[in-house]
């Protein structure tokens, strides 16, 4: 059996991608929260990370394999896990056992790609428009303008609240328990899982705060 | 105190299996949950009807058959215990108990509460051993020395009986905090390092093959454990099979 078809392989594999996803979490946040602070520096920022061939060609492409590789590995495993159980208990406790949250990644996940599917559509594919098929020329300070003109409608800010709550509650048992996949259960691990909990709870809340400041200030 | 019970029936692995209720009365609350099945079944043998199916052996906490589903949860409401150590006690007057055998694709049901746990048994044979020369010069155990950290840790991943109730509460019904605990028992211990890498491919290998769930790492099977197996036996599993693998 090889690596990566064996099931720690593959939990292995969700691990690796979900930490890597949550490191693009933390640039990406640290980027949008210049917004908050200084339209100019936003500008620059996005400016840099829209036209560096590094960032462009080497980066964004990993990130896009990284984000379709966890969703359809976490796919993968969902339908062997429930095929693991054919015939449903009669009663199950689940409550006294495990967390809500620890039971239903899957639902989390789901919310995540139809927002993902959102965000391409607000943000990725304008600008994949604006380079590669209109081919405009650069311009450096549209992005704080166009970053403001999609938090103006309502329904997507709210959308967009729900699903950076639920990205908290993905955050909050995959991201400590990534480690416990790797191997890592430890003396350290108290830390970890405390570190763990303060990012799930204060990255996804920041990305809100971003959209509500927008919307309510411009 | 009078119960109703509602009791998974199945003539065999290949018929329909249902719910049947039925009434029990004068329950003594020291009654052992089995002796309570006892009485059951003596009341439905008086009768002329099938007594109910079950698996026990040494009645206490030591075996691991006495494995049953008791209100949704594996060995029932009480922490730490085997079916066999619950006490009726641990029910009111009136109580509705749902019983039900352990489900998973890999412990297929035999008959009403009995499943066959076999599939335990083929991953402990693909590597939960040592090979030691019995020709007659066989070092003693005790002359080896051991970490007094290891040998605790080896010794309460030992401890456990292999009855199944961290595959019944998983909701992937994964083996991972048994293959764990086999799989530590001996990768701590030195007399464990000789086939340490291929043991936990091979474990890990047929506990795939056996269509056990992956870890989602709920915790559910460390919470249902009546021996207190912890999943550091998971992590270290991990890592042992990460290991391996990167070695090979």
């Amino acid at each position: 059996m090889s690596f990566i078809s064996s099931s720690i392989g593959r939990k292995v594999a969700m691990s690796l991608s979900a930490l890597f996803l949550i490191s693009f979490l933390l640039l990406h946040v640290a980027i949008n929260l210049l917004s908050v602070v200084s339209a100019e520096m936003y500008n620059e920022a996005s400016h840099f990370m829209g036209t560096n061939p590094i960032v462009q060609f080497v980066m964004q492409p990993i990130l896009i394999l990284g984000v379709l590789f966890h969703f359809i590995m976490g796919f993968v495993l969902e339908f062997q896990n429930k095929s693991a159980r054919p015939v449903k208990y009669e009663m199950k406790n689940d409550q006294g056992n495990s967390s809500w949250l620890s039971r239903n990644m899957i639902y989390s996940g789901l919310v995540i790609l139809a927002f993902l599917g959102l965000h391409f559509y607000d943000f990725w594919l304008p600008e994949i428009q604006y380079k590669y098929i209109e081919f405009q020329a650069p311009d450096e300070h549209r992005y704080f303008a166009e970053l403001v003109h999609k938090f103006e409608n309502p329904t997507r800010v709210g959308f967009y609240a729900v699903s950076f709550i639920l990205l908290m509650m993905h955050l909050l048992h995959g991201f400590q328990s990534a480690f416990q996949s790797l191997g890592v259960n430890n003396k350290f691990t108290p830390g970890i899982k405390k570190t763990a909990w303060a990012f799930s709870v204060v990255v996804p809340l920041a990305f809100v705060f971003i959209a509500l400041f927008h919307h309510f200030n411009h | 105190m009078d119960l109703k019970l509602k009791i998974w029936r199945q003539k065999n692995a290949a018929a329909k299996g249902k719910i049947v209720d039925y009434d029990i009365s004068e329950v003594s609350s020291d009654m052992s949950f089995l002796e309570m099945l006892d009485v059951l079944n003596r009341e439905l043998t008086e009768k002329g009807d099938e007594p109910v199916s079950f698996d026990h052996d040494c009645r206490e906490g030591i075996c691991g058959s006495c494995s049953l589903q008791i209100n949704g949860r594996p060995h029932g409401p009480d922490g730490g215990t085997t079916t066999c150590q619950l006490h009726m006690r641990k029910f009111k007057d009136g109580d509705s108990i749902v019983i039900e055998p352990f489900r998973a694709k890999a412990f297929p049901i035999v008959k009403d509460l009995i499943i066959d746990r076999s599939a335990f048994d083929r991953v402990q044979h693909a590597g939960a051993f040592i090979s030691v020369n019995t020709s007659g010069n066989t070092q003693d155990a005790n002359a080896t020395p051991i970490n007094k950290g290891d040998a605790d840790h080896a010794f309460d991943a030992a401890s456990c009986i292999g009855c199944g109730a961290c595959v019944a509460a998983c909701k992937n019904a994964s083996a991972m905090l048994f293959v764990s605990a086999k799989v530590s028992q001996y990768a701590l211990l030195p007399q464990g390092q000789v086939e340490r890498e291929k043991r936990v491919t091979d474990m890990v290998s047929q506990m795939d093959e056996e269509g056990f769930g992956a870890c989602t790492n709920t915790g559910a099977c460390e919470a249902e454990c009546p021996k207190g197996i912890s999943i550091t036996n998971i992590a270290r599993m991990n890592r042992e099979f990460i290991g391996s693998n990167l070695k090979s």
